[in-house]
C-alpha cells in the first residue's frame, strides 16, 4: 500500500447544519472516525451537483475544524464561500442532506515540538482553517497571534469563539471599513521584528502567500503556507494543481498542491514561475 | 441468470481477468488509486504516457470544467522513462496489478527508444503507444492526425517490440477519417487500438477576455465526448470486427461501459470518471457485469459488438 492518501476514505456525510455567517456558510458535517486523521490544513473533496449534474469534479474545501466530542461524534466544520455554481448548490444543501465526501486529503501544517512564537495570517475565509490550527498550537504552548485581511469587512472570518484561541488578532481591510487600512503585509516586517515571529503559518489568495514568502524568506522566518491551485481529482491522480517549487539541488520540479500540499514550505515555492512560460523547462 | 459468466478480455495475446482499465493520464501511475481500491480488482492500470526525459508540461491554469466534462493541458508532465522503470512499474508488480505502459514520443525514434527501454522490463502485460496526445507543443506532430505518421510510428515500435508485447495506438477522434487511421496502425502492426484521446479544445475566461488555460488550449474528456467515442469504436469495429478495441471517453457507469461493449469495444477504460470518484472503476466494474448478466450475456465476449448484428434477428438468438 502506497503512503499517498493513506487515511482517505470515501464516505457518505451528513449535514448537521448550515448557517449563514456573514458573506460565508459554516457547513457541519458528520464524518464519525474519520475525524481522528484529519489535521489543520487537510482538505475534503465533495461531489456537488447531485448524481445527474453536469459539475463532474469535487470542489475541494479546507477543513475548518473537527470535533470528536459532542452528540454527533466526529464532525467536520468548513467555511464556504457562495461563488461558483457548484460552492452555491453546496451552500443550498440542509440540515440532513448527506453529502459524498473524500477526506483528509493533503498534507497538514507542521507542529513545531517546542512551544513557539506563531502568527497566521489569513485572507478572506482562507481564515478558516487557521482557528483549528490556533487551538492546537496553544495546547503546545506557542504563542498564537493572527492578522487576517480582505478586500472589505464582509469577507472577514473571524468567529467569536475563534478570537479566543489567539492570544492577538488585527484585521486589515482595503476599503477600510474596519481595523486598519491596508493589507496584512504592509507591517509585517515591523510585527515579524517586534514579536519576535518564530514562524508563519498562511492561508488565501496566491498573491498574497507570495508577498509573505518574500518578506518572510527576507528575515529568516520559516513560512508555511496553504495554497489555493485549481484542482480537477484532490487525489493526486490528474495532475492539474502543480506549482513550482525549487528542489534541494536547484531544479524546479512541478508538485501537486493536493498530495505534495496544499501546506508548502513558501521560501521553497518558485512564486514567480507560477503560471508562467509556454513550456516550464526542467 | 445463468451463474456461469465469464467476465476476461483478451487485447491480442494478452487476457485480463475484467475488462475495466484506467485510462493513461487519469490514474497516474496508480499508488494514488490504490487507497480506494485493490488495483489487481481491475483488469488492468495503464499508466500516465511516459516520455524518455522528464517532463514538467505546461504552465497553470491546467484545467476548466466545463459542461459534463473538462479542459486538460497538463503536457505530460512526467518522471522521464528511466525513473518510471526503476520506481513506477516494480511498485505496481509488487502490488499484484497488471500493467499496460502508455508511451508517447516526439519523434518516431523517441517511440522506438522507449520501445526498446520497455521491452525486456517484467510484469507488463501489453504496450499503449499514444499517437494522439493534443497537449504537444506543435500540434503538427500529433501522430495520429496523420496517416503515414501514425504508420511511422507503430511501424518502428513493431520492429523493436517483434511479437513479444501487443501493441494498442491510442487514436484521436480529432480527425476527418478514423477508420482509415486504425486501418494504416493495424496494418503497421498494432494488435488494437484505444478509442478515443481528448477532443482538442478551448475556454475562453471572460475576465482576463484571454485563453483560460495556461496552454491556450486543451483535451475535452467526461461524459460530453461519450458519443463521439461510441461512434469511433462502433465505425472501426464496422470495418476491422476482429480487430481488439480499448473503448474510453466519458465512461461514468456501467450503462455507459455497456455502449461502448456493445459498439465493439473488448475493454473499457474509466478516465476522468476517477477525478470525481476515486471508485468510479469499481463501480462501472459490478454495475457492467450485471447489465451483462441482465441481458443474458454469458461472458464479456458474446456482448463485444452486439450492436451490429443483424437489424431482424432477436436477441435471443443472437445470444446462442
Amino acid at each position: 500500500m502506497s503512503s499517498i492518501n493513506r487515511f482517505a476514505k470515501q464516505i457518505p456525510a451528513h449535514v448537521l447544519s448550515n448557517k449563514r455567517v456573514g458573506q460565508y456558510h459554516q457547513i457541519l458535517l458528520n464524518i464519525g472516525d474519520l475525524v481522528k486523521h484529519c489535521h489543520p490544513g487537510n482538505f475534503v473533496a465533495i461531489s456537488v451537483g447531485g448524481d445527474n449534474s453536469g459539475m463532474i469534479l469535487r470542489r475541494a474545501f479546507a477543513i475548518s475544524r473537527v470535533s470528536d466530542r459532542g452528540e454527533y461524534g466526529g464532525t467536520m466544520e468548513l467555511i464556504v464561500a457562495p461563488h461558483g455554481a457548484g460552492s452555491r448548490w453546496l451552500c443550498s444543501q440542509q440540515e440532513g442532506a448527506t453529502l459524498d465526501v473524500v477526506t483528509p486529503l493533503g498534507s497538514a501544517f507542521g507542529i513545531p515540538t517546542e512551544p513557539v512564537n506563531a502568527l497566521l495570517i489569513g485572507g478572506g475565509y482562507g481564515s478558516a482553517p487557521l482557528f483549528g490550527l490556533a487551538e492546537v498550537l496553544k495546547a503546545r504552548g506557542c504563542r498564537v497571534d493572527m492578522i487576517l485581511g480582505a478586500s472589505s469587512t464582509p469577507k472577514i472570518y473571524a468567529p467569536l469563539e475563534g478570537k479566543r484561541s489567539v492570544n492577538s488578532l488585527k484585521i486589515y481591510t482595503e476599503d477600510a471599513t474596519s481595523g486598519i487600512h491596508g493589507r496584512v503585509t504592509d507591517s509585517l516586517r515591523e510585527i515579524i521584528a517586534q514579536d519576535q515571529i518564530d514562524v508563519i503559518y498562511s492561508c488565501g489568495p496566491m498573491a498574497m502567500l507570495s508577498a509573505i514568502s518574500s518578506i518572510a524568506s527576507s528575515m529568516d522566518v520559516v513560512h508555511q503556507c496553504a495554497v489555493e491551485e485549481a484542482m480537477a481529482c484532490g487525489i493526486g491522480v490528474c495532475m492539474t494543481c502543480v506549482l513550482p517549487v525549487t528542489k534541494d539541488d536547484g531544479s524546479i520540479a512541478m508538485l501537486r498542491s493536493c498530495i505534495e500540499g496544499p501546506v508548502m514550505d513558501g521560501a521553497k515555492v518558485a512564486w514567480n514561475l507560477v503560471g508562467q512560460g509556454r513550456e516550464v523547462k526542467a | 441468470m445463468s451463474s456461469e459468466f465469464d467476465y476476461s478480455t483478451k487485447l491480442g495475446t494478452a487476457w485480463f481477468p475484467t475488462p475495466l482499465f484506467t485510462a493513461s493520464g487519469c490514474a497516474s501511475s496508480g499508488r494514488e488509486l490504490a487507497q480506494f481500491f485493490p488495483l489487481k480488482s481491475i483488469g488492468a492500470v495503464v499508466t500516465k504516457s511516459i516520455m524518455l526525459k522528464p517532463r514538467l508540461g505546461r504552465p497553470t491554469p491546467r484545467m476548466s470544467e466545463t459542461p459534463s466534462g473538462m479542459l486538460n493541458s497538463i503536457g505530460l508532465q512526467g518522471p522521464g522513462i528511466d525513473a518510471f522503470i526503476a520506481n513506477d512499474i516494480p511498485w505496481l508488480v509488487e502490488n499484484s496489478a497488471r500493467v499496460v505502459v502508455s508511451i508517447a514520443g516526439e519523434t518516431v525514434e523517441e517511440y522506438a527508444t522507449l520501445a526498446r527501454r520497455l521491452r525486456s522490463v517484467p510484469g507488463i502485460s501489453a504496450l499503449e503507444v499514444n499517437i494522439s496526445c493534443p497537449n504537444v507543443e506543435n500540434r503538427g506532430l500529433v501522430f495520429a492526425c496523420d496517416l503515414d505518421s501514425s504508420r511511422a510510428v507503430i511501424d518502428g515500435v513493431r520492429r523493436i517490440i517483434g511479437g513479444d508485447l501487443p501493441i494498442i495506438a491510442k487514436l484521436s477522434p480529432d480527425v476527418t477519417d478514423i477508420v482509415s487511421i486504425a486501418k494504416g496502425v493495424v496494418d503497421a502492426g498494432a494488435d488494437g487500438v484505444a478509442l478515443i484521446n481528448t477532443l482538442l479544445g478551448m475556454v475562453i475566461n471572460i475576465d482576463t477576455m484571454r485563453p483560460h488555460l495556461g496552454g491556450k488550449t486543451g483535451g475535452l474528456s467526461g461524459p460530453a465526448i461519450r458519443p463521439v467515442a461510441v461512434r469511433a469504436i462502433y465505425q472501426v469495429h464496422e470495418a476491422m470486427p476482429k480487430l481488439p478495441i480499448l473503448g474510453m471517453g466519458g465512461v461514468r457507469s456501467g450503462r455507459d461501459a455497456l455502449e461502448m461493449i456493445l459498439a465493439g469495444a473488448s475493454g473499457v477504460s474509466v478516465g476522468t470518471a476517477s477525478f470525481g470518484n476515486p471508485h468510479a472503476i469499481i463501480d462501472v466494474q459490478t454495475e457492467l457485469e450485471r447489465l451483462l448478466r441482465e441481458r443474458g450475456f454469458d461472458s464479456l465476449r458474446s456482448a463485444v459488438g452486439f450492436a451490429h448484428r443483424d437489424a431482424q434477428s432477436a436477441p435471443d438468438e443472437d445470444l446462442s
